[in-house]
């Protein structure tokens, strides 16, 4: 452990307003931690720069689910394990429940937040892609007030976000509209639990007969956002699936690609993986129901 | 007297409640008065002279207690076979990581940020990574040569054998650093007083070990230094020699401060500076005949040593005797080196060689097999040794192990053929491919050649007024059954309760010198040990007419109330004899090599995802025989754990170099498999009996290490028909070979 | 014995929790890691530090009946928690029967992953009274051993639950 405790304050208001006043107040001072599951690894490696904290650990304002009938709403402090086990999420937005599951073992999934996922940034969080092909939105808030943006329009560049510096992600907002698609999602790490993803794919497709009419393909750890492949989607939309619109498929989802070599993985086996994994969703897409 | 038997039977294991209970009390659970905690500042270069040392602003110095390599009383050496390793760097530093000052602070949260104020500079000189740069010699690093220790086996006549070969199959293999990864990470206690010495608690495995090192850095008498063995969560040869390091630490801050003192490394610690498994690579060169009999062949061996000599002599020597495995070579030529490089030492990791230089044997068979147009299976069996035939080293095989059979069970357990069919027709199309793979091996128990007598182990068993009995040994335990297994040996050997004996804290003060917990000697030589002693006690007590031939719990405890009553405290020793027919040439490395071998046969089944390269073992069988299952419950948990590691070793578990320093140094980028990996590993026993060994015991602590990695890269080749020769293998190096016609280098990640 | 805390009262902070059924008060940095203050301030050693990165899970503790990492929590985030620590699984000399299957399935060796396997076990078994193999393995994904491979353990999990069920 490589960090002196005595160096650290940490506060813990009792409500959403609290946190955001104080947030207000000294701009950028405070350092919002949720579960702490990415930050306290940062503070035991000695690594934390940040020397103020403040905990929004289990607000009731944002560890909720409400359940519209057009949209969800979930709370930024909710969960993996509150994802999982919400009914509606497993049902209407599997690719985010499988994603939960998968992020960290049984024990990170109970601390773990999707606000914390979405505002830490990393290019292999789990749960991004499912959010970008659900185009999910933002409820930002501060003292200012609350505003809402698209979940696409939140990272601007490596771990850089839209998130001024006395704001909060209190709700993640998903349209109800993806029942009739099909979903596909796989997470390529070094061993099958309790890894950061290598490569990390979340799909939608619907198909009108042979036609596919919408197309969304999202990847974690090939950039240094995750990413939606637009080109590639573009490529699709409308067409009618067959083998050589794969293998031209193929080819330009890779091209869309900035992968790295790091401690984890290659780019080229990254880039490779992808085609394979874009090849076999459209090949499932195309025997599926949907 | 007890009747049912207690060896053979899974019987409760003798801390198993502590564990079960949090109670076990291991290093860092314990804390002394006054108890300080300690830190070390490393190098942060490969290779160089120590220019400067600065302390650096924001710290109040005058609270720390500070070591340096002046404050050594005895050598400035951690003595094991060579004196070559320093226990602090003086003037110059030969390996990232290498420890040079030591600081302590009551407060052991100021500790990181005042080894971060210690600035060092240096004089860099060029380092050596690699084990062809160092065989080169254009940089000499240590020695004359680079050399830490050469052997040459020779057995018949090399020479002339290529003439007469059909075939002539060469390859290279290699395999890979591996980081032991007990989940408890190295520490040490250390407390000092002028009238009694030194005291050192510690995870360690071989209390002697530590206690050797500690009398000659401090110039101490070896009734002034004791070492305690405390509960140690997992060690697999990594707690072999490094305690030594971490005890001479604390030790020295001990001493300097007055005060006990405490050093726990963290993870990313222990990993970067600590011992990992040997590197190495193995070339092969065998002259087969037509009809596939091994005529001969040379074997060339290298491992990577690290900075400083330790123990990669005696890694060498096992790797070597090993290399030529299970099968009869009519003539062979073994050269082996073991060479320096400027990373941390490398050392002792559970199979200790026998893994790598069995790798690159088992890959090389399935290659020859190959060539000749034989099956794996055909193959084997033409060359396996049989009884009174000659190894290697021209040790007689006298037990009528029947090799070809043992196979066949192998193969029917694992239902290879079928599978092999089945297989062979799924993998024409679709996203996976499956394979099966075969690895026969076997591994030495002991000590090799002289080395037990060299050891001259001693093992007391004590006869307690209260009718208990105390097994006093220096072998630990740390996970693989020490203390229950020993019990069940003294307990069975005298016809008391199981809960009637237990093992005395490893504590050289009260404990005899029986060796090191290593080389897969515990059950079988100390043991026997074990047994010899608690015969002597009960011989003593007949010998005196307090017991007779048959006796109850009740009269054995009054027996040793008389004895200790007359004669005071009640001991039997034992004192290790060498078995007079096993003889070991260290000069020519011919002999009888160990006193008992035993036999594996593993068979795993892999497939291989291709979309993603993945590669997952699915089944694997691991048949063994072992002379004689002293406990089930703990045989089948030590063949496990040991195929788990050998998986890890093969498809997970990479270290990323970069100038000689660990880059991967967390859990989180260092990948060992959890429970979501693995596959049922279905552990199978045969037992031949070993006069040797007690109640018939072969070792087998290591014995699973090696044979995983060759039976599933024989298996991979299998599914994908593409050679591999390295390990670990990533699905970055499976994409690699898929994607281009050559012969695959092992790639992932940044070098 | 546990650690006295001697430090600035300004910068630590009071934390009232319920820890294996008793109540206790304590004073702490606020961010110092629930699994130092179990440790050195409450004498509770049986959650261990084997990475400080949440990935080994032998710090496992039960806080709020949910599974969690301790030396990932500040722990001013576990006050008013109610804390289970191995310690408090068995009731007085009776173990649990979790405990039981362990020692008699060797789910132990080393013992170092023991405490937080059994915990995570009994986090998996008060949810899932009848977990399938699979259902174990993923529930056991958090917590890494390096003796075992994981055979036993699960053939201790499983005998556990076939124990809670016919008791």
């Amino acid at each position: 452990m490589r960090s002196n405790p005595s160096e650290y304050q940490l506060v813990a208001p009792a409500s959403l307003q609290a946190v955001v006043s104080l947030l207000a107040a000294e701009p950028g001072a405070w350092l919002p931690i949720a579960g702490g599951t990415d930050l306290m690894v940062q503070y035991a490696a000695g690594k934390l720069p940040a020397r103020k904290l403040v905990s929004i650990w289990n607000l009731s304002e944002l560890r909720r689910i409400e359940v519209l009938p057009d949209e969800i709403r979930i709370g930024a402090g909710c969960t993996y394990t509150d994802l999982r086990e919400h009914q509606t999420v497993q049902r209407e937005f599997s690719l985010l429940a499988r994603a939960a599951a998968w992020t960290g073992g049984v024990a990170n999934q109970n601390r773990g937040t999707l606000g914390g996922n979405i505002v830490n940034a990393s290019p292999a969080a789990d749960s991004l892609p499912a959010l970008l092909v659900y185009e999910a939105d933002l409820i930002l808030v501060s003292v200012r007030g609350e505003r809402r943006l698209p979940y696409r329009e939140f990272h601007t560049g490596y771990k850089k976000t839209k998130l001024a510096p006395d704001e909060l992600i209190r709700t993640i907002c998903i349209a109800r509209k993806f029942s009739p698609y099909f979903a596909y999602t796989r997470k390529v790490g070094a061993r099958n639990a309790q890894a950061i993803s290598k490569v990390c794919i979340a799909a939608l497709g619907r198909r009108g007969g042979d036609v596919v009419e919408d197309i969304r393909i999202a990847l974690g750890s090939v950039a240094p956002v995750p990413i939606r492949l637009v080109e590639t989607e573009r490529l699709l939309l409308g067409q009618s699936m067959d083998s050589s619109l794969l293998a031209v498929v193929k080819k330009t989802a890779i091209a869309e690609l900035r992968p790295i070599d790091d401690v984890r993985s290659t780019a080229r086996y990254r880039s490779a993986v992808v085609g394979n994994l874009v090849t076999e969703f459209l090949e499932k897409l195309g025997s599926s129901e949907f | 007297m007890t009747k049912d038997p207690i060896v053979g039977v899974s019987v409760p294991r003798k801390e198993g409640r502590d564990k079960v209970t949090g109670r076990a009390q291991y290093v860092d659970d314990m804390t002394l008065p006054g108890m300080l905690y300690g830190a070390t500042v490393r190098s942060q270069i490969p290779r160089g002279s120590i220019k400067k040392i600065t302390f650096g602003p924001g710290i109040a110095w005058d609270e720390f207690v500070v070591v340096r390599a002046k404050d050594i009383p005895g050598k400035n050496v951690i003595a094991l076979i060579a004196e070559d390793q320093p226990c602090l760097a003086d003037e110059t530093v030969n390996h990232p990581e290498e420890p040079i000052l030591l600081l302590a602070h009551s407060n052991r949260h100021l500790l990181p940020q005042a080894v971060a104020a210690v600035s060092i500079e240096y004089d860099p000189i060029p380092a050596v990574f690699t084990m062809e740069e160092s065989e080169s010699r254009s940089k000499i690093i240590w020695g004359s040569d680079n050399i830490f220790k050469a052997y040459s086996v020779q057995k018949g006549d090399v020479d002339g054998i290529w003439a007469k070969a059909d075939h002539i199959v060469e390859g290279e293999y290699r395999t890979g650093a591996q980081e032991q990864l007990y989940i408890e990470n190295n520490g040490m206690i250390a407390s000092y007083d002028p009238q009694h010495g030194i005291t050192v608690w510690g995870s360690l495995q071989c209390p002697y070990y530590v206690h050797k090192a500690l009398m000659s850095l401090f110039a101490l008498p070896a009734d002034k230094v004791r070492v305690v063995q405390m509960e140690t969560g997992g060690a697999f040869g990594g707690k072999e020699e490094y305690p030594s390091i971490i005890a001479a630490h604390v030790s020295l801050l001990a001493m300097k401060s007055g005060r006990p003192v405490k050093i726990i490394y963290d993870r990313m610690e222990d990993m970067a500076s600590t011992t990992k498994r040997h590197p190495s690579r193995t070339r092969h060169r065998t002259a087969v005949s037509k009809d596939g009999k091994i005529l001969g062949g040379e074997i060339e061996f290298v491992i990577d040593g690290g900075a400083y000599v330790t123990l990669s002599p005696v890694v060498l020597s096992r790797a070597t005797i090993h290399a030529g495995g299970t099968y009869y070579w009519p003539n062979i030529r073994i050269t082996a080196k073991a060479v320096a490089t400027n990373t941390p030492p490398h050392g002792a990791f559970r199979g200790f060689g026998a893994p790598q230089s069995l790798f690159a044997l088992e890959r090389h068979m399935d290659r020859i097999a190959q060539v000749v147009g034989l099956s794996p299976v055909e193959i084997r069996k033409r060359n396996f040794l049989q009884q009174s035939q000659t190894t290697t080293t021209e040790q007689v095989i006298r037990e009528p192990i029947d090799l070809g059979q043992f196979l066949d069970r192998a193969l029917a357990l694992s239902d290879y053929h079928a599978k092999k069919q089945r297989f062979e027709k799924e993998n024409e199309a679709g996203d996976i491919r499956k394979g099966m793979g075969i690895a026969a091996f076997l591994h030495g128990a002991g000590f090799t050649g002289s080395g037990e007598r060299y050891l001259a182990s001693v093992v007391g068993v004590e006869g307690c007024a209260n009718g208990k009995v105390r097994v006093l040994v220096s072998s630990t335990e740390f996970g693989q059954g020490t203390n229950t297994v020993l019990s069940q040996i003294a307990a069975e050997t005298l016809g008391l309760p199981y809960e009637n004996v237990e093992l005395a804290q490893p504590d050289t003060n009260e404990v005899p010198n029986s060796g090191p917990t290593v080389a897969s000697r515990t059950v079988m030589v100390v043991g026997k040990l074990v047994q010899s002693a608690a015969l002597g006690i009960k011989q003593t007590l007949m010998a005196s007419g307090l017991l007779a031939d048959s006796y109850s719990a009740e009269e054995f405890r009054a027996a040793c109330n008389s004895q200790v009553s007359a004669h005071g405290k009640f001991i039997s020793w034992a004192h290790y004899q060498a078995p007079p027919d096993v003889f070991w040439d260290d000069d020519k490395y011919r002999g009888e090599a160990y006193a008992a071998f035993a036999w594996a046969i593993y068979i795993a089944e892999v497939t291989v995802d291709l979309a993603t390269y993945g590669v997952t073992v699915n089944d694997f069988v691991a048949l063994q025989e072992v002379g004689k299952v002293l406990h089930p419950v703990l045989a089948r948990g030590q063949i496990a754990g040991g195929v788990a590691q050998g998986i890890g070793y093969t498809l997970y578990e990479k270290v990323i170099w970069q100038n000689g320093r660990m880059q991967n140094g967390q859990m989180t980028n260092y990948i060992m498999p959890t429970s979501a990996d693995l596959p049922a590993i279905r552990v199978f026993f045969e037992e031949m009996g070993n006069i040797h060994g007690a109640f018939g015991a072969k070792g087998i602590g290591e014995l699973p290490m090696d044979g995983p990695a060759p039976a599933i890269i024989n298996a991979v080749e299998d599914a994908l028909k593409v050679p591999f020769n390295s390990i670990p293998l990533l699905p970055e190096d499976v994409f690699e070979a898929l994607s281009s016609d050559r012969e695959p280098q092992s790639t992932g990640g940044i070098r | 014995m546990t650690e006295p805390l001697s430090m600035e009262n300004r910068t630590t902070c009071e934390i009232s929790f319920t820890v294996n059924g008793e109540s206790k008060t304590i004073r702490a940095y606020p961010i110092e890691r629930l699994l130092d203050v179990v440790r050195r301030q409450l004498g509770l050693t049986g959650a261990k530090e084997g990475c400080g990165e949440g990935e080994c899970g032998s710090c496992s503790v039960l806080m709020n009946g949910v599974l969690v990492n301790s030396c990932l929590i500040p722990v001013l985030q576990a006050n008013e928690a109610n804390i289970v620590t191995i310690e408090g699984l068995a009731a007085g000399a009776q173990l649990d029967t979790l405990q039981n299957a362990f020692l008699q399935c060797g789910g132990a060796q080393c013992g170092i992953c023991t405490p937080g396997m059994i915990l995570a076990a009994s986090h998996l078994l008060n949810n899932n009274p009848g977990p399938s193999l699979d259902e174990i393995r993923e529930a056991l994904s958090g917590n890494l051993c390096r003796c075992t491979g994981y055979i036993q353990i699960f053939e201790a999990v499983a005998e556990a639950a076939r124990n809670r069920a016919t008791t």
